[in-house]
């Protein structure tokens, strides 16, 4: 009697701790896989060149910035620097620009044809940039804006403004129409109202989408090698030069790229998950 | 002086129709209240007076002046949320003086209308805080406050103790009703809670499916409902309707007992009573009692008559017992008459 209530319990708990350990080690080999190229790249950005071609690895990095400080000072490394800050802004302030005002509309107004419109968004993200990169590299040459920060940027733009709307429609739909509807009552406009109440309040998620965007320029490499020759960003002039580099050049060059990316996105990382409807309070 | 005057109004939401050419007049300083289910347009109706929405045709006038086409903030209105709508990124004493500044007024004017309001809702001691520090029914004193520091023609209230617990939102009525009386704004307060209704309105226009079915005080509009609906949606429990059929010289049988009613060329019509106005024993309805429910003051029984259910409410001395054969006696001149085709009164 007691042994046949006893195992189906006992079974249940059984699968209960198997389903806990499959958990647990897919999400850590999850960590692994995103995490270990990050910890490698660091490590031996961090070593000197010895130790980057030595074996076996040290799990600590000795700190020597001799081939970081070398690899900043070497030629052209600054003004591909400031390239890429360029572009990167110009495409920031764009992707906000363009995307914010959409983002609004798409939470405050029906209108026809809106599914369709969110679809076409995500839908602009599927064009792959290689098909388009020669088309776009003609047309840039015909109306000049070839080998210009502005021209890149608005490649940029386009890979931006997805993510930019999206994210921004979220924050505005978190927002209730009440409080809004609340301003027009008390005397403004509906512009005031956007700027004294809904702004406040939208404010750190548009400024977390904006470097959102920041960083997807700065990242952005086949468009940044394909349009721009003189006017080369960080991740163009890397990609031509690092390639006959020596191997710990190029992990100073990786963790040049990497790492203020990664602090940008983990400083923004709460408004990000809002784009996927999970809320951002 | 701010009289509301609303005049054929109609609003169709696609294929849908929320109103229907819907008339009504608030006099100056009188507290309105729109009664009705949710989707039966109230606060449709409400909206389309704030300036919110806009009619698909008819006209809105607020103090002898026609307002449909204007926004909301050149009506002299001022609204009340169902969910307070105060403004997290500023204090109470921000939110209460919002529309102060945006009115342009000098600081001490500002200041003074502030402290007198906060004062008057009891939150002068939250003035410095944020909504997110607030409970719900502070909030909802936040809402009210800034509403009344404009000082408007009119006060708009979309349910607002809607979202809060049953003991403050009977202590808010009480409240709300002293303080709206006192500022003497004309006021439309839209509700789905009849008891709210009945405790706070001037008079009560009851609405059903995008129409105003009555517009009068509280007392007739539960002693004389216009409509069939209007008795079943207000009480609790609701009017009793049986139907009637003509007998000899002009009178109506209803469940064994002759009554005399009004003239109809109609072979059936509906007998109505609150379940109040029944008293047990003498010449009366034919009613098997099937539950009893002792209330304390008084006691709830419920019947059959004539295949119907039937609600009435006894003294709770009466004696009754499941199975009884009971006789009902209706209060003569508490009886309506419905017509069971249009479903208005007789």
């Amino acid at each position: 009697m007691s042994v046949a209530t006893e195992t189906p319990v006992a079974g249940i708990a059984d699968a209960h701790k198997a389903g806990d350990w499959l958990l647990i080690a897919t999400a850590v080999l999850l960590c692994v896989w995103v995490l270990l190229p990050i910890y490698l790249l660091i490590v031996n950005a961090l070593s000197s060149p010895d130790q980057v071609t030595a074996f076996p690895k040290r799990f600590f990095p000795s700190f020597d910035l001799g081939s970081l400080s070398f690899f900043i000072n070497f030629a052209g490394v600054a003004r591909a620097l400031w390239n890429s800050v360029i572009v990167a802004t110009l495409t920031m302030i764009l992707a906000i620009g363009f995307g914010a005002p959409a983002g609004y509309a798409l939470s405050r107004f029906d209108f026809p044809g809106k599914g369709t419109f969110r679809f076409l968004v995500l839908m602009t993200r599927a064009f792959p940039l290689p098909l388009l990169a020669l088309p776009l590299a003609v047309m840039f040459i015909r109306t000049g804006l070839d080998d210009t920060a502005i021209g890149l940027a608005l490649v940029h733009t386009t890979l931006a403004l997805p993510f930019a709307v999206l994210i921004t429609f979220s924050l505005f739909s978190c927002i209730p129409v009440e409080l809004e509807e609340a301003a027009w009552t008390l005397g403004c406009t509906r512009w005031q109202a956007f700027r004294k109440v809904i702004l406040p309040l939208a404010l750190p998620g548009i400024a977390a989408s904006a470097v959102f965007a920041f960083t997807i320029s700065w990242n952005e490499v086949f468009a940044a090698a394909v349009l721009t020759i003189e006017n080369r960003t960080l991740t163009a002039f890397l990609l031509q030069s690092l390639g006959e580099s020596p191997l710990y050049l190029k992990f100073a060059g990786g963790a040049a790229l990497v790492v203020p990316a990664l602090i940008f996105i983990f400083a923004v990382r709460k408004y990000l998950f809002a784009m996927w409807g999970i809320a951002n309070r | 002086m701010a009289e509301i005057a609303i005049k054929g109004v109609a609003k169709r939401f696609g294929g849908f129709t929320a109103l229907h050419q819907v008339d009504l007049t608030i006099a100056d300083q009188e507290f309105m209240v729109l009664l009705g289910a949710s989707g039966c347009g109230k606060t449709t109706l409400l909206r389309i007076v704030a300036g919110l929405e806009r009619p698909s045709q008819g006209e809105v006038w607020i103090g002898g002046r026609r307002v449909d086409h204007l926004p909301p903030r050149e009506r002299g209105i001022a609204m009340v949320f169902q969910n307070y709508a105060v403004f997290p990124h500023l204090s109470v004493f921000e939110n209460i003086a919002f529309g102060l500044r945006m009115k342009k007024l000098p600081q001490q004017e500002v200041e003074r209308r502030v402290n007198r309001t906060a004062e008057l809702m009891h939150i002068e001691q939250l003035l410095k805080r944020y909504s997110g520090q607030l409970s719900g029914g502070q909030r909802q004193r936040v809402a009210v406050a800034r509403a009344l520091a404009m000082e408007p023609d009119v006060i708009l209230m979309d349910e607002p103790l809607s979202n809060l617990d049953a003991l403050l939102r009977l202590e808010m009525r009480a409240e709300l009703k002293g303080v709206l009386a006192a500022s003497k704004t004309t006021t439309i307060y839209v509700t789905h809670d009849q008891v709210e209704a009945m405790s706070l309105a001037d008079r009560i226009a009851v609405m059903h499916q995008g129409r105003i079915v009555q517009s009068a005080s509280p007392v007739e509009v539960y002693r004389n409902p216009a409509a069939r609906f209007v008795g079943s949606f207000i009480g609790n429990p609701p009017m009793n309707f049986i139907p009637a059929t003509k007998a000899e010289n002009g009178s109506w049988t209803v469940a064994g007992l002759t009554l005399s009613g009004p003239k109809s060329d109609k072979p059936r019509i509906e007998f109505a009573i609150r379940p109040e106005d029944v008293d047990a024993g003498g010449e009366g309805l034919r009613a098997t009692v099937r539950v009893i429910e002792p209330l304390g003051p008084h006691t709830l029984v419920t019947c059959d008559v004539e295949g119907g259910l039937f609600r009435a409410i006894l003294d709770s001395n009466a004696s009754v017992q499941v199975g009884d054969d009971l006789r009902l006696a209706p209060k003569p001149d508490r009886i309506r008459w419905f017509d069971p085709e249009t479903t208005n009164a007789l």
